[in-house]
């Protein structure tokens, strides 16, 4: 073959997502790397985010005339063949998938906040602005910030960290305080087992983040930004350094924000491996550098958050929707969604999942079609027992439940969450009664121990259910389980000890089975024979 | 990361890290991180200087470092293997893992009696859908069945390094 002069080299994705790491991602792109560079064959690797497929990482993509080709799940022993097969042209192989764009797993979903995900090189700022980035910064720029926040508000988007509340009126609260000195708070603490979403967008698309805190501090007149990282996630807190470098150096952050009066600088700060620092108040005391115990509410951060200062706190992928909420408009993105859950949700399957990873759509859609079109099952091909929606403190839901539409109100009438969109599947393997007992016991590991309900309450839950399954007067301790429940609902300060209950009650009203004890062993080992 | 540093003083090293934070607003956190980077834990030794340059109480300070569980009180080993106990992954098994652990002679929270490696349980890596989910020396590892994970323990102390320093972890200068 004759090499044109200049001919660009043969570019290949592989993803440096830490998901994809964890199954050997590195591993692969050095393998190619070395493989591959030849001086007929020169190659430009560009290490991505995550497309969100993630029983297909490390997913290897390959730029060619038809767009971008995939192939996957790929080992670094795989890498000879590939190359041998013409991967470099998008060749045929058996771990080939045609053009990433067009799987249906990836094409039928509707990528907003995830849309650059997996697609660009997270820190490669001109990467970012090819793919549209900033668009949404410069249009919030001309803009007063009452028409931002009333932009913001009109788009239906609501608060992606758990509670829902709508994020335009948070804003407008903080904008109407007086003051020089307030500060915009990304809650990135995503403790919630079943949810990963903050991390991929942290590590995918740092500056998408920098961008909406920076659209934020314009909103409602801040100078000063944290971002609280979990200690958990080493890759995402280097990744967001680095960009926030990047972004000073470019002048997207500091004084004078891309040439206009506004002048923000953003701060990045590492947990301390502390679940309850996700309740907002609490991510507040531990970045004033104190023990992360929960505040009483009022006042609301928004009025007097960090170091008493209004504050706007928002979950990342609050914050990462609103440059595509001012780059397309608030109609575009309000059109999407049912009811009063309006726009996308990045629901994320994890568990025991055939097809686990981001599933970006609107809300809407239900638990069945998630689970069973999109996750495929189970990955141990054992039928589906129940599904934990919304992280730790979410409902365990029976299949009989999942028609239910995603949808916070929908959720909510029927005793769940839909939360961060976490959805965590078990097999017909699973014991209720100890998901239940775990349940309570996460809770007294992570309370912050300002109250008694919550940090006495989960002790005593946990004895509680062990005497139940132990078949020790059974009656009345259901009884006292759920005396102990609505105490805990009703008499928590947060909803820690709040919600706890949610997981317990939820097994209990779907699997009582499994609270027999021995005889609940004896019943599914019966079932499994 | 170093585990013991044996020529300065825990007051002298407290004392250099404190200075550079102090400006920070809040700063205890990120000094607590950064003592424990550098000796490996926050001795107790480094309570009272850090309340006296802080200017908190020796009880406020020590409330801050008893409350989070990522400060240790006790150098960890040479090796700290993580293992995700929360719900994605006990539904993929991680409670064989732990299992595992136990049968190994080994206790979660604990650092073997050679300093070798300490072995703790953790509450979701971010790795939900690859689970079960372990994590070494803040490498993240996915899909780990026990023959993995044995192998994860076993690793010789120079393998492990270099695993690590081999890996892109965003430390490196960013791309121009
Ligand atoms: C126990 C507990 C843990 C929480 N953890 C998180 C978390 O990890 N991330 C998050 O964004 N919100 C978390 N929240 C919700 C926050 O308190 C708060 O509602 C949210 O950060 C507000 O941002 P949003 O309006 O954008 O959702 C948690 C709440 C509770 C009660
Ligand atoms: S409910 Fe639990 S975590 Fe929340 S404030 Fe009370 S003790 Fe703290
Ligand atoms: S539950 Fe183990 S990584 Fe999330």
């Amino acid at each position: 073959m004759t090499q044109h002069p200049a001919q660009p080299h043969v570019r290949i994705y592989v993803p440096r997502d830490s998901a994809a790491r964890s199954v050997g991602a590195d591993e692969v792109a050095a393998t190619i790397q070395q493989a591959a560079d030849s001086p007929e064959s020169a190659i430009d690797l560009v290490r991505t985010g995550s497309r969100g497929m993630l029983w297909l990482e490390p997913l290897v993509e390959v730029a060619t005339e038809h767009g971008r080709i995939g192939y996957g799940p790929v080992t670094p022993d795989d890498v000879p063949a590939l190359l041998a097969a013409g991967l470099l042209d998008g060749g045929e192989h058996p771990l080939r998938l045609g053009p990433v764009d067009e799987l249906p797993w990836l094409a039928r979903q509707n990528r907003v906040t995830f849309a650059r995900v997996g697609v660009i090189d997270p820190l490669d700022a001109d990467d970012y602005l090819r793919h549209g980035g900033l668009t949404g910064l410069r249009t919030a720029l001309k803009l007063t910030p009452a028409d931002v926040v009333a932009e913001v508000t009109d788009s239906g988007l609501r608060g992606r960290g758990g509670a829902g509340f709508p994020a335009g009126i948070k804003w407008k609260t903080v904008l109407d305080c007086p003051g020089e000195l307030k500060f915009i708070c990304c809650n990135a603490d995503e403790g919630d087992s079943g949810t990963f979403a903050d991390r991929m967008l942290m590590e995918g698309d740092p500056f998408l983040l920098i961008e909406g805190m920076t659209i934020a501090a314009h909103a409602v007149g801040a100078r000063e930004g944290y971002l609280y990282i979990r200690s958990e996630y080493p890759d995402a807190v280097a990744t967001m350094r680095a960009a926030i470098d990047i972004a000073r150096e470019r002048g997207w952050l500091g004084t004078s924000v891309l040439g206009t009066p506004l002048d923000f600088d953003l701060h990045v700060r590492v947990g301390a491996g502390a679940y309850i620092c996700g309740e907002e108040t609490s991510m507040l005391e531990s970045l004033e550098g104190k023990r992360g115990m929960v505040r009483a509410k009022p006042p609301i951060p928004a009025i007097e958050g960090l170091f008493g200062k209004p504050t706007v706190v928002n979950n990342v992928l609050t914050l990462a929707t609103v440059p595509v909420v001012l780059a397309q408009g608030a109609k575009a993105y309000q059109e999407l969604g049912v009811e009063r859950s309006r726009g996308t949700q990045v629901f994320q399957l994890g568990g025991n999942i055939a097809r686990g990873g981001i599933v970006e759509t609107a809300f809407g859609i239900t638990l069945r079609e998630l689970i069973e079109e999109y996750g495929g099952g189970t990955r141990s091909g054992r039928p589906v027992r129940t599904a934990q929606v919304g992280g730790p403190l979410g409902a365990y839901l029976p299949p009989s439940s999942f028609d239910l539409p995603m949808d916070y109100e929908a959720f909510a009438a029927a005793g769940a969450m839909v939360g961060h969109g976490g959805i965590v599947v078990f097999d017909d393997t699973v014991d209720m009664a100890a998901q239940a007992r775990f349940a309570m016991e996460f809770c007294a590991a992570e309370s912050c121990g300002k109250c008694t309900p919550c940090r006495v309450g989960s002790v005593r839950g946990v004895e509680v259910i062990d005497k139940i399954v132990a078949g020790e007067q059974r009656d009345e301790n259901l009884a006292l389980l759920d005396d102990l429940c609505d105490l805990m609902t009703e008499g928590s300060l947060c909803a820690m000890g709040g919600l706890t209950p949610l997981p317990v009650r939820s097994a209990l009203a779907h699997f009582a089975d499994d609270f027999l004890g021995e005889v609940a062993a004896d019943k599914r080992t019966e079932g499994t024979a | 990361m170093k585990t013991r540093t044996s020529d300065p003083t825990v007051e002298q090293v407290v004392k250099k890290i404190a200075a550079a934070h102090r400006e920070q607003r809040g700063a205890l956190l990120p000094i607590l991180h950064a003592v424990q980077a550098e000796l490996g834990h926050v001795p107790k030794e480094a309570v009272p200087v850090l309340a006296d340059e802080l200017n908190l109480s020796r009880a406020d300070v020590h409330g801050v470092v008893s409350f989070y569980h990522d400060f240790r009180a006790e150098p960890a080993g040479h090796r700290t293997v993580r293992v995700c106990r929360a719900e994605a992954c006990q539904a993929q098994g991680a409670g064989h893992l732990v299992e595992y652990v136990r049968q190994m002679g080994l206790t979660l929270g604990r650092t073997t009696e050679d300093g070798s490696v300490t072995v703790e349980q953790v509450f979701c890596l971010g790795n939900c859908a690859l689970g079960p989910a372990v994590e070494v020396d803040g490498r993240l590892y996915g899909r780990v069945d026990t023959e993995r994970l044995g192998a994860l323990l076993h690793t010789t102390d120079q393998t492990q390094r270099h695993g690590v320093g081999a890996t892109p972890d965003g430390s490196e200068a960013p791309r121009s």
